[in-house]
């Protein structure tokens, strides 16, 4: 082995293995301090064993024993949230509008994060032709704002069920991290470490999986935890303005919806979904600035 | 100009105490930086002390991390308080106090009578500005010049550290500019308002060998035009052997040695020196063995009691550990930290 | 420069076409009846359904629907409506009300946002910073159709400042409410992008070198350190374009502003999904366009760029 491949070898390990374990390992000593970090973890820990295990929560399933006499009353000891428009228990329809709200938040962000690694380290690491077929598809897409984008594809899309909604909201959501993640490949592909891999004859797929992903993924892991919140709004955006999911479905956004012609008289209507629905998102906002901050000490 | 100032420090006189004749252009005296980062206090400069004559060229040297830089920004009043706090100790321009004086008039001072150049001339011009702005800037601000006067100024001075068709350059941005011009355009600033004092902060290091030479002449040749003094920090021997006068070693803060450079270079006072001297190639000690210092420079923010260069030391002692060594004069103008200065001196 | 627009106008086109394909696509290549697609499960009698295939020449092969349809586009046509009325008729006198509202908003969120920004970038870790920290937090947790429920409940029922709904009062009152909530969201994002971009400035090279010019406080900040803090910004400022366009929708839509925005909205619920198509295609492409023009001043604010 000569010197030259020896300080390589050398190289490669340290850079890769050491740079990034103290990273993760430095950011989790911070995370654990902050007190936000862990009110934003409990939050969604509620939240999430809401959206799985309703039943925990309410014996009433949606749309259950719905009494059009009793419609827009009050909070009471009988209906804590009131009861809505239908005079179906709010408090049922808070608790089973959890899921799909969180399902449609965390799925999108999943595959729009998949595609975004994907194609993003592809993209960032043999550049050419396929990183610029790639660059221009997504400023294509990226000209499709979010609420616009949805708006009009959703508008004649066949189906408003939770996967039409999933698939529509991936589709206008993975520009942004797919920009992030091909600059971040970009920047880790010339270091040191990786050169070193290079040399020593590692496999593209092992540079790329061993190497640069997981120096490469820290910035796109916060905006996707970013991501979450901003799907959830817009989704309820959506299904405020009606090209969202439809009535039998539940969700916070359609409740909000609903709520468009009653809240200034019945403000209980506005008030319990969207609490649920900020604090939500509220909650994903803080853990990825919190993420960000733990993993990005200069920012601080 | 100088019959100027003279009649201001005359007024000064029944407020400040007259300045003495002797009285040094600049005078640093057990200067103390500490930085407060993650709840963790860093010793950055821990008792420096040196002073500066008019036409006198200074060198600083010392590895990175050994305070130099910090120094340097605490005579010149720009570091960022908090998280930096200069515990105690005194830099004195001509006679003058400038620690304590208000924000006001240590601003006045700055370009006026000391400047300053940076290491790295790309990230110290401003990107949006063009370089001929910038230097404008200070016959603008300073001398309250109309924007024809302060150009015409401009590039009189951008002609005059060498810069080529310096009137058609004057709209250029920093990174139009090759490394070496850029430092021409960042000296030219610093230079524009002839100040008594120029500290020189690794003017050369981001620079090509041939440039270096260029823009070190540049210097020396500007310095004896104005007369000014230069503190030249730097951690490259090489650069120093041409032009300081007189030579401070820094380590961990503080002052190892200092002496005349020839002194220095000829007799070592502190093993530290002696380690830099045998661990770099020099012309006037062909074939000599290449020593690396062994070890690293301690953790400012946990520094060794005693002698902060023991660990690291050949010639250690249990009163190493015990004591932290004086500045002791060896030699006329030459001293050093360190419990056996004199046998170092000697050997 | 010349060189940076000219590249820049090229990216365009792709991003133009590739774009309004897309919308085109997703709209009227689906599976299934477009037309009725696009009226949900509301009754469309045949002989209408026929006549707006023909209109929007659904039997030709996809891209040359497309290329007839952006035929039209380029001459201001933008479809029909169920009843045969055309849609760039119907939103002939409701630009300058979106035009109006959008401006507002975008004031807004430009003076206050920056302002709030500078001030927390400038108190980093104090008290202001965390104000503004967690209140623009706060407000990007909320979707804007709350925002202007909440805004119509305090201010319009309780203190009645402001009409919380119509154009009567005309322009800027009857635009402020609606102004600020649709541009509350950008205010968030342009506070915190200030504020983070001016806190990494203040410790960049040049911001020391200009205080041992011995420049003033406010001249370091002011001149040294605003302007590159802003280049951010900018490039933010015409991302959220898309973002206002869509919040107009929501914003008109509450607060009933004559608007394009409102005619989206009230399309969506009379189910006529031509409408939506054609207006929003619009809205989209205006948001393309004002990127495009915040590109090219990002050439003019930085310099570096121009010569990439």
């Amino acid at each position: 082995m000569t010197t030259k491949e020896a300080q390589a070898e050398v190289t490669a390990a340290a850079g890769g293995e050491v740079g990034r374990a103290s990273l993760w390992g430095d950011a989790w000593r911070d995370l654990r301090r902050r007190w936000i970090f862990w009110a934003s973890v409990a939050v969604l820990a509620v939240v999430a064993v809401m959206a799985t295990r309703p039943g925990l929560f309410t014996g009433t399933a949606a749309n259950e024993g719905c009494d059009p006499n009793l419609s827009k009353l009050g909070p009471s000891g009988e209906h804590w949230f009131g009861t809505d428009l239908a005079g179906c228990d709010y408090y049922a329809h808070v608790v089973h509008g959890a899921r799909p709200t969180l399902l449609i938040g965390v799925a999108v962000t999943l595959f729009a994060l998949l595609i975004a690694v994907v194609f993003g380290m592809l993209s960032g690491y043999y550049g050419g032709v396929l990183d610029a077929l790639v660059s221009r598809l997504t400023d294509v897409f990226f000209g499709l704002p979010f609420v616009l984008g949805g708006t009009v594809i959703l508008v004649a899309f066949p189906g408003h069920g939770i996967g039409a909604m999933t698939l529509v909201l991936v589709l206008l959501g993975w520009t942004t991290m797919i920009r992030i993640m091909r600059g971040q490949v970009i920047s880790v592909r010339d270091a040191d470490y990786v050169q070193a891999a290079r040399l020593l004859g590692a496999s593209d797929r092992r540079v790329m999986a061993r190497h640069i992903l997981p120096n490469a993924i820290a910035p796109v892991i916060v905006v996707a935890t970013l991501n979450v919140g901003n799907v959830i709004v817009g989704e309820a955006t959506l299904d405020f303005l009606g090209v969202g999911l439809q009535y039998p479905q539940v969700s916070w956004g359609l409740q909000l919806g609903q709520a468009k012609d009653a809240f200034m008289v019945h403000p209980h209507l506005l008030i319990f979904p969207a609490a649920f629905l900020s604090a939500t998102v509220l909650s994903f906002l803080l853990l990825g600035d919190a993420v960000r901050d733990a993993l990005d000490p200069k920012l601080r | 100009m100088t019959g100027e100032r003279d009649t201001a420090a005359g007024l000064a006189a029944e407020a400040v105490p007259a300045p003495r004749p002797a009285e040094p252009l600049l005078a640093v005296d057990d200067l103390h930086v500490r930085f407060r980062v993650r709840g963790r206090d860093v010793h950055a400069v821990n008792g420096l002390s040196y002073t500066l004559a008019e036409g006198e060229t200074v060198a600083v040297l010392g590895e990175s991390g050994s305070g130099k830089s910090v120094a340097a920004q605490a005579v010149m009043g720009i570091l960022d308080v908090p998280p930096a706090r200069i515990e105690r100790g005194s830099v004195r321009l001509r006679g003058e106090e400038l620690l304590g004086l208000p924000e006001r008039r240590r601003r006045e001072y700055r370009g006026e009578r000391i400047s300053m150049i940076f290491q790295d001339a790309l990230t110290a011009l401003n990107p949006v500005f063009t370089v001929g702005d910038q230097i404008r800037e200070m016959y603008r601000v300073h001398r309250g010049l109309g924007r024809r006067e302060a150009r015409d100024r401009a590039v009189e001075l951008m002609e005059r550290v060498r810069i080529p068709s310096a009137a058609r350059r004057f709209g250029d941005h920093p990174h139009q500019f090759s490394g070496g011009m850029r430092q021409r355009a960042m000296i030219a600033m610093a230079l524009a308002l002839e100040p008594d004092v120029l500290i020189a902060d690794e003017p050369t290091t981001a620079l090509d060998v041939t440039v270096q030479a260029q823009i070190m002449r540049l210097l020396a040749g500007l310095q004896e035009e104005l007369g000014m003094g230069m503190v030249l920090i730097t951690h490259d021997l090489g650069v120093v052997a041409g032009v300081a006068d007189r030579i401070v070693v820094m380590y961990a803060g503080s002052v190892a040695e200092q002496a005349p450079a020839r002194e220095l270079y000829a007799r070592p006072a502190h093993p530290y020196t002696r380690g830099l001297l045998t661990s770099v190639p020099r012309l006037d000690r062909r074939g000599g063995p290449l020593v690396p210092i062994k070890g690293a420079p301690p953790d400012p923010a946990a520094l060794p009691p005693g002698c902060p260069f023991r660990p690291r030391c050949p010639r250690a002692e249990a009163v190493c550990a015990a004591e932290t060594p004086p500045l002791a004069t060896v030699a006329p103008g030459h001293a050093a930290a360190c419990h056996f200065a004199e046998e170092v001196h000697g050997a | 420069m010349w060189r940076y627009v000219v590249r820049r106008l090229l990216q365009a086109v792709p991003v133009f076409f590739g774009t309004t394909l897309l919308i085109y696509a997703m709209v009227f290549a689906l599976p299934g009846d477009p037309i009725q697609a696009l009226a949900g499960d509301k009754p469309v009698p045949e002989n209408v359904l026929r006549t707006l295939r023909d209109r929007y020449n659904l039997n030709d092969p996809l891209l040359v629907q497309y290329a007839k349809y952006m035929w039209g586009l380029a001459q201001g046509d933008l479809g029909e409506n169920y009843t045969g009325q055309s849609v760039s008729e119907m939103l002939g006198g409701r630009w300058a009300v979106t035009a109006r509202l959008a401006l507002t908003a975008w004031l807004f969120e430009l003076v206050i946002g920056i302002a709030l920004g500078v001030w927390a970038g400038l108190r980093r870790g104090r008290l202001a910073d965390t104000l503004v920290l967690g209140g623009t937090t706060l407000v990007i947790a909320v979707p804007v159709f709350v925002l202007g429920y909440i805004a119509q409940i305090v201010f319009g029922l309780h203190w009645q400042i402001f009409p919380t709904a119509g154009t009567e009062d005309g322009w800027p009152m009857s635009y402020l409410l609606p102004g600020i909530v649709l541009g509350s969201l950008g205010l968030s994002y342009v506070a915190r992008l200030t504020r983070t971009s001016l806190a990494e400035n203040l410790r960049a090279d040049y911001v020391r070198t200009a205080r041992a010019k011995g420049l003033s406080k406010a001249r370091v900040i002011g001149r040294h350190t605003l302007r590159n803090s802003l280049i951010p910004v900018v490039t933010y400022l015409g991302v959220d374009f898309g973002n206002l366009m869509g919040g107009a929708i929501v914003t008109e839509g509450i607060f009933n502003l004559p608007g394009v925005g409102q005619q989206v909205f009230q399309s969506i619920q009379l189910k006529e999904g031509p409408v939506v198509v054609g207006a929003v295609t619009v809205l989209v492409l205006i948001f393309l366009l004002v990127n495009l023009v915040v590109d090219l001043l990002y050439g003019v604010l930085d310099p570096r760029i121009r010569y990439e």
